[in-house]
């Protein structure tokens, strides 16, 4: 296969002069934005309550550490949710009379954990379950918090798991099902490696909604990072602390949108290739 | 006909629903003979060559593999795919693995043959149909002709005694075409039994022992090609015929 031609000198600086141009546009109006903001009256006040410097430094290690927290804790929940999923979504899509029951539980909890808020699944878990105090288990809010976060996101997960399973074409079980696979083996070796690379773009979204949607376990009191940031709050009536916990959550999530896009795109021109 | 019957279907009768799609068909296959089924779309003969290896059941009658019934509980789950391959006209390989996986897949999971062996007798195979270089190639960088060839040795991995091939030529650009009909002839000469249904008239008078005719889900005539194709007996046979003709496919 020929490569594609070398961009040319001319070419390069033909791209130059828009660039400046939309460069410069960026200057100006963000510039102007800036200037419109700070020259506001109340500006000092805003800049003290949100953006308080010291009040930032003074909150950022402990803000740091619940930040940390939250992030075990969205990566425990992600390991957790795509296995768990996973086994929903295949129990509900074997075909076979004997696993009518199982079938059936699943879309019930489908049913049950998409239809109800994650915010009250994680008080029912986070105080509720603890109350109980059941031998042998965990009494933790922050455990089972967490549980009721894999719960209801699995609901999701197990979703997309489906439609990327119902998507794969109908021949390939035809011809797993002639060379004598059983179902099982069909799934395994057939439907389930196209199902995931169909739904891996999908599956990024749900992987960065996650990753903001642990701050949720701050309202059982977890030590994370928005509830540190509160605790500072609530001392100094200062709320530059939640900044910083903005900005760390940014500093997370931006590089995994990006990433998302990035298997989003590839996945299309996969697609596209594969058209042609 | 010589010999004993491999494959005898008697009082076939399938409904999708309330459409009748194979009323009432009798047959049967020799072995080492081919059987090409032709007819219009919706004719029944692509179920009908489902129903063989079972992957689409029927409501009434019975097919039987060397006189044993092919729903025969001594078959197992995996015996009667063993004995029958299949070949289908998306080729339905499996994008994710290369050739040399889709192949050795059935005789790895489902056969329980060790992989090295598995894989000598598919490098092999593969040989045989001009593609002994592309064991390591994944489906989608290979021509349609190709892919072809590959579900072909696929089916044959088993060693089966019969082979169904389900228009396999129909989703093939025109040039490539001759390559996987090529391959079908080889395998008539070494004596595989096959059951073939195509659109390609001169394919089927070529290759073919005995033409069947099919319509409505019944099997209105069935000859030798030779016969068939230049004198036949049903006029809805020769309007068939006709047609294909007018066409310029015969």
């Amino acid at each position: 296969m020929p490569l594609p031609p070398r961009r040319r000198r001319a070419e390069w600086r033909a791209a130059l002069v828009p660039a400046l141009i939309s460069l410069a546009s960026i200057v100006v109006v963000f510039g102007a934005l800036a200037w419109f903001v700070t020259s506001a009256e109340q500006w000092p006040r805003i800049r003290h309550q949100f953006f308080n410097i010291e009040a930032m430094q003074a909150s950022f290690p402990r803000v740091l550490a619940g930040f940390w927290v939250s992030m075990r804790v969205w990566l425990t929940a992600l390991v957790c949710i795509a296995i768990w999923a996973l086994v929903l979504a295949v129990l509900r899509s074997l075909r076979a009379p004997v696993f009518a029951p199982f079938r059936l539980m699943v879309v019930i909890y489908i049913d049950f954990f998409r239809g109800v808020p994650v915010l009250l699944l994680v008080l029912l878990f986070g105080f509720g379950v603890p109350a109980l105090a059941l031998p042998g288990l965990p009494n933790s809010a922050l455990f089972w918090g967490s549980v009721a976060m894999v719960l209801s996101y699995s609901a999701y997960v197990a979703e997309i798991y489906r439609s990327g399973i119902d998507a794969v074409h109908e021949g390939q079980r035809a011809a797993a099902k002639a060379l004598g696979l059983s179902e099982w083996q069909t799934m395994i070796h057939a439907i389930l490696p196209q199902a995931l690379r169909n739904v891996a773009p999908a599956l990024m979204n749900i992987v960065v909604a996650l990753q903001k949607d642990v701050a949720l376990l701050s309202v059982l009191g977890v030590r994370d990072a928005v509830r540190e940031a509160q605790i500072y709050t609530a001392t100094t009536f200062n709320y530059s602390s939640l900044l910083v916990a903005a900005g760390l959550f940014l500093l997370a999530t931006i590089p995994m949108a990006r990433l998302a896009d990035y298997v989003t795109r590839r996945d299309r021109e996969r697609r596209l290739q594969r058209a042609g | 006909m010589a010999g004993q019957a491999r494959i005898r279907i008697e009082g076939l009768t399938k409904y999708y629903g309330d459409k009748l799609v194979i009323d009432g068909v009798d047959m049967s296959v020799a072995a080492h003979e081919v059987v090409c089924l032709i007819g219009a779309s919706g004719s029944g003969k692509s179920t009908l060559l489902r129903c063989i290896n079972r992957l689409v059941d029927w409501d009434h009658g019975t097919i039987t593999l060397d006189g044993v019934s092919v729903e025969d509980p001594a078959f197992g789950r995996t015996g009667l795919q063993k004995r029958i391959g299949i070949v289908f006209q998306s080729y339905n390989l499996f994008p994710h693995m290369t050739v040399l996986d889709n192949i050795t897949l059935a005789p790895r999971k489902v056969h329980r043959i060790p992989r090295a062996e598995a894989e000598e007798t598919a490098r092999g195979l593969l040989a045989s149909v001009g593609l002994g270089d592309f064991a390591r190639a994944y489906p989608e960088q290979l021509s349609g002709g190709q892919q072809q060839r590959v579900a072909i040795v696929r089916a044959l991995a088993t060693r089966p005694d019969v082979l169904l091939l389900d228009e396999v030529t129909a989703a093939l650009d025109p040039e490539l075409i001759g390559e996987v009909l090529g391959i079908i002839r080889g395998l008539k000469d070494d004596g595989l039994t096959m059951v073939i249904v195509t659109h390609e008239m001169g394919f089927a008078r070529d290759v073919a022992d005995r033409v069947c005719f099919l319509e409505g889900g019944r099997i209105l005539e069935e000859a030798h090609p030779a016969r068939l194709f230049t004198t036949p007996e049903n006029p809805r046979t020769a309007q068939f015929l006709e047609r294909i003709i007018a066409s310029g496919r015969l």
